[in-house]
């Protein structure tokens, strides 16, 4: 198309891709920063001396940070609830998807399902209920109390029911009348056509188990039990205390400046490997739920 | 004739799998939701754990009355609507003029490397950029009061600062999820015709009118429904966030509903106390989610499923 372009637009143009490109630099620039102060020498660090490079570039924040016993186990904690409530999440969306994806005239309830489903994200018994609910069951110290009460992700299942929606009814119809059941429908020609969208979800599910960090927080009392984000929350909340009640950064915690900074960059470091993936499919999952014709 | 057909195609031999299906999903569902919601009535009792649900005292009202009379009610109250007032027109605001601006550039790997970007502190959890910020917002030394000091400014205790607190958490926060947000304005910006836009041309509009005339009536439905969707989480002034991110040297200013809660609830173990102040909320987000689903679906003709 040609344009017509004014030199004020030309000017306002070249203005906004400053602004524009300004506005994205600033959203990654604190954690470029927090890799330069975790990649640089102790005393550089802990003398501020450090800004969007590592000053005296060394690898000890992080040999120190593996070699910490408590870290380790944390990780791997994070490691099998991801695993654990992935699996759980991924079933429980795939087979609550499908059902609620029929018209009421084709699968009779199934509105009322819809609405003892929705209602659950309207209403919620609150914190406290939650808790007491979790810790009578015995679940608490058990893996389970972090993958159970997030088992079924709700807004998952709108996602992946609307995503069904759009597929070729003729499908379906074929299959029925071939013989397949719903349960062959949905294993065979269901599961093969919506692995895009399954994908979307997946790396939902992930980011959230990697990023939970208060059920650990309220269920575990056991500080060896702790998931990598907990640990992590247990450690803020400590330099927190140094920095703001102190008033000043104290001695002992800003000694440690370069080995926190390590921590918190390895648990930043797997959602920034899965992030292109992430990137390429999240933004389908988003229009895919929310914009329909 | 019509209970034929009503009835007649949806056999139970047929569709007893539908049924199986959804039974593990809501099995779930009751046991984690809908047991803590009967769970509520501990806000009606001198809850002792050890006895249930059901094996309390009964106290009545008390724990509202209690409530009611709590200075601290107020704060927390106007706390929460404060800040999550703030942050619905923040970010509502934001992500729109950043989506519109972005819409303008047309160099596509400027636009596509500004939104990789942009998007990614969204997937970050409050933990890591709380760490990040308390690095970052220090008062001895952090990056912030640094770049300040070279104009001859601050230094600013950002965090326990109560004058401060609230605005640093509504800025943290729209710089999180400003990017995130603008991608439902990309998609509506980029399902807008083209030919509006050559029509536009043809009649002699220029960049400005074409904006005018043709961008902003593009997506101001989605605007409108955005902005309808948010009255129901009046009540959220996000709890990750201001958790990781407050003291007690903010309490006056920061302290919200979720976090008093959580203090009251779990750490001085007020369990009847905490979980009125819980249902408070949860009943007025009720109204208020309903009120704004209603809303939209009525004037905007929108349906989540």
């Amino acid at each position: 198309m040609k344009t017509y372009d004014s030199n004020a637009y030309r000017l306002f143009y070249g203005v906004n891709l400053l602004f524009v490109i300004g506005v994205a630099v600033l959203c990654v620039l604190p954690l470029i920063h927090l890799m330069a102060v975790s990649l640089s020498e102790k005393g550089a660090a802990n003398a501020n001396l450090v800004g969007l490079w590592p000053v005296g570039f060394n690898l000890s924040a992080y040999k120190e940070a593996l070699a910490n016993e408590k870290f380790y186990d944390a990780f791997l904690v994070t490691l099998r609830r991801l695993l654990l409530g992935t699996t759980v999440n991924m079933i429980l969306t795939f087979l609550m998807a499908y059902p609620l994806s029929k018209e009421e005239r084709a699968f009779p309830y199934r509105n009322v399902y819809v609405w003892v489903i929705v209602f659950t994200m309207l209403f919620s018994g609150g914190l406290i209920p939650g808790y007491m609910l979790v810790s009578q069951l015995n679940l608490i110290d058990s893996i389970w109390a972090l993958v159970l009460p997030s088992a079924v992700q709700t807004f998952h299942v709108i996602l992946l029911l609307n995503f069904f929606r759009q597929l070729p009814k003729q499908l379906e119809e074929a299959c029925y009348i071939d013989g397949g059941g719903h349960f062959v429908t949905l294993f065979r020609i269901y599961l093969p056509l919506s692995m895009p969208a399954v994908a979307t979800l997946i790396l939902f599910s992930m980011v959230m188990h990697w990023n939970d960090w208060f059920s650990g927080l309220i269920y575990m009392n056991k500080v060896d039990l702790y998931p990598l984000q907990t640990y992590l929350q247990v450690l803020l909340d400590q330099t927190k205390k140094a920095v703001t009640i102190d008033d000043a950064r104290n001695a002992a915690e800003a000694s440690r400046r370069s080995l926190y900074s390590a921590q918190i960059f390895m648990a930043m470091l797997p959602i920034l490997l899965v992030y292109p993936f992430l990137q390429k499919h999240f933004t389908k999952g988003i229009v895919m739920g929310s914009i329909k014709e | 004739m019509l209970r034929y057909i009503r009835f007649k195609p949806v056999n139970w031999r047929r569709n007893w799998p539908l049924h199986l299906m959804l039974l593990p999903g809501l099995a779930m569902l009751a046991v984690f939701q809908y047991v803590p919601m009967v769970g509520i009535v501990i806000a009606f009792q001198d809850f002792v754990p050890t006895r249930g649900f059901f094996g309390s005292e009964w106290v009545g009202l008390e724990h509202f009355e209690f409530m009611l009379s709590l200075p601290d009610t107020a704060t927390i109250v106007m706390n929460t609507l404060i800040i999550a007032v703030m942050k619905i027109i923040m970010g509502l605001l934001v992500p729109v003029v950043f989506a519109l601006l972005l819409n303008e550039i047309r160099h596509h790997l400027v636009k596509r490397t500004v939104q990789t970007m942009v998007y990614f502190p969204h997937f970050l959890s409050w933990v890591i950029l709380g760490g990040i910020l308390v690095d970052v917002l220090s008062m001895n030394g952090g990056a912030v009061n640094q770049i300040l000091s070279w104009f001859g400014l601050g230094p600013y205790f950002f965090l326990g600062d109560p004058g401060l607190f609230r605005g640093v958490i509504v800025v943290t926060d729209v710089w999180k999820e400003f990017g995130f947000s603008a991608i439902i304005y990309l998609a509506a910006l980029s399902g807008i015709n083209p030919v509006l836009y050559e029509a536009a041309v043809m009649d002699g509009a220029t960049r400005w009118r074409q904006v005018w005339h043709v961008t902003l009536p593009g997506i101001m439905p989605i605007v409108v429904l955005m902005a309808t969707l948010s009255i129901g989480g009046i009540l959220n002034a996000g709890f990750d966030q201001i958790f990781n991110l407050y003291s007690p040297l903010v309490y006056k200013t920061g302290d919200i509903i979720d976090t008093w809660v959580y203090r009251a609830g779990l750490l001085d173990m007020q369990y009847g106390l905490a979980t009125a102040v819980g249902l408070f909320k949860s009943v007025v987000g009720l109204v208020l989610i309903s009120v704004s689903y209603w809303a939209a679906s009525r004037f905007a003709n929108y349906r989540i499923f």
